[in-house]
């Protein structure tokens, strides 16, 4: 490990899931920005979602717990907040799994999760986090999450 | 104190005791979903304020986020007048927050593009949570003033009493124009145009009438304050001056 190994913690970090949507790692959310390598550790930037969501606390604990279980000690989690964190990083891949889930993903015309349905109405900008909206669907008429875009 | 620590104290403040205002709502909206919407307004504004405390924190040296947070009077408080008023009944807390968010909206679109990268990092990042705060608040304008007679008059009523307290918001004292020169600072005084033409167009198409500019409140920046701030210090401090560095 004389020279660090990025791809490595890379890996660590996306088995490491995000607090409050479960199916998808902290690293398919998009906020682990950059891993370097210098002076024998490892820095990690991190960018926050949402500037209050409660969940950034946890995940850069849960972060720390496993490189420290995974026996890498020497690094540091660093919080950067430029560039803003957006919902263009995530790949669809990531939005696929939220869609099964039932997290309609973000996306410019919202697709109901159930029934796939385009025929949507917004209840409330504001949902149970941060970083979701209300929706229900016309067609099925059932209420569902929407991964707000940001 | 530094004028740069100074300047950022005074954004933090403002956006500290605004979503301290915002939470006293959860648990009391007038709808589920509207409770949802404030609580995750006032978090927004919690997590801005902590990026700007931070950022005061590393600048002075000597206080952290949270003693910055807790452990000052109310004398020692730079956040605008009008982000303390009380909440009084939902249309009160709607035309606060309209004529805070269109500020704020224009500042953080501002102080994005200046040269401290720190502040313009927590600017960028705050706009796009401020733009969401205005499309809730004007939305809620729009639909109270032209709602019923009853929702109009609370929310003129409202609109009345908090005009004295908007003038503050495009002051600049000597720290604004010596980081206004040093290409730091935003020009205040240049954001009321767009402040009125914003302003103006909603409250038409609310059917509210523009109240006469007559006496205007001052003071935010030298933390003079009105007699509702240190009531709300009382309740937000209490736990930390109570038992200091208590931890969940």
């Amino acid at each position: 490990m004389q020279n660090g190994n990025a791809k490595y913690i890379w890996e660590l970090l996306n088995t490491v899931p995000d607090p409050e949507i479960p199916v998808i790692s902290v690293v398919e959310l998009g906020v682990i920005r950059n891993i370097s390598f210098a002076n024998k550790s490892y820095t990690i930037s991190i960018t926050p979602t949402y500037s209050g969501c409660p969940a950034v606390k946890t995940f850069m604990d849960d972060i720390k717990s496993c490189l420290k279980e995974n026996g890498i000690r020497n690094f540091q989690l660093k919080l950067v907040y430029s560039p803003a964190w957006t919902t263009e990083w995530m790949t669809e891949e990531t939005k696929e799994k939220l869609k099964k889930y039932g997290i309609a993903p973000p996306s410019d015309t919202v697709i109901c999760p159930q029934c796939d349905s385009k025929k949507t109405e917004l209840i409330s900008e504001f949902g149970a986090t941060a970083c979701k909206a209300l929706y229900k669907c016309s067609d099925c008429l059932e209420p569902f999450e929407f991964f707000k875009c940001i | 104190m530094s004028s740069l620590f100074t300047y950022t104290l005074r954004i933090a403040d403002s956006s500290l005791i605004l979503g301290q205002r915002m939470s006293e709502w959860c648990s009391k909206g007038p709808t589920l979903e509207e409770d949802i919407a404030m609580s995750n307004i006032s978090l927004d504004l919690f997590g801005q304020a902590n990026g700007f405390y931070e950022y005061a924190s590393q600048l002075d040296g000597s206080k952290s986020a949270d003693e910055l947070a807790f452990r000052r009077n109310e004398r020692e408080f730079f956040n605008h007048q009008l982000a303390e008023q009380e909440n009084g009944n939902f249309g009160t807390t709607t035309v606060r927050n309209f004529l805070h968010d269109v500020f704020n909206f224009l500042f953080y679109t501002q102080l994005s593009s200046r040269k401290d990268e720190t502040l313009s990092a927590l600017a960028a990042k705050s706009l796009k949570e401020v733009k969401y705060h205005l499309r809730h608040s004007t939305n809620w304008l729009i639909r109270l003033g032209d709602g019923t007679k009853e929702s109009n008059i609370k929310v003129q009523v409202a609109l009345d009493l908090l005009w004295q307290y908007t003038a503050e918001l495009f002051e600049m004292d000597k720290i604004d124009t010596e980081l206004l020169n040093a290409g730091i600072a935003v020009d205040n005084k240049a954001l009321k145009i767009e402040w009125d033409k914003i302003v103006n167009s909603t409250l038409k198409k609310a059917k509210l009438n523009r109240p006469e500019d007559g006496y205007m409140a001052t003071g935010g920046k030298k933390g003079i304050h009105t007699e509702f701030l240190g009531f709300l210090l009382a309740e937000m401090q209490f736990l930390q001056r109570a038992y200091p560095d208590a931890k969940w």
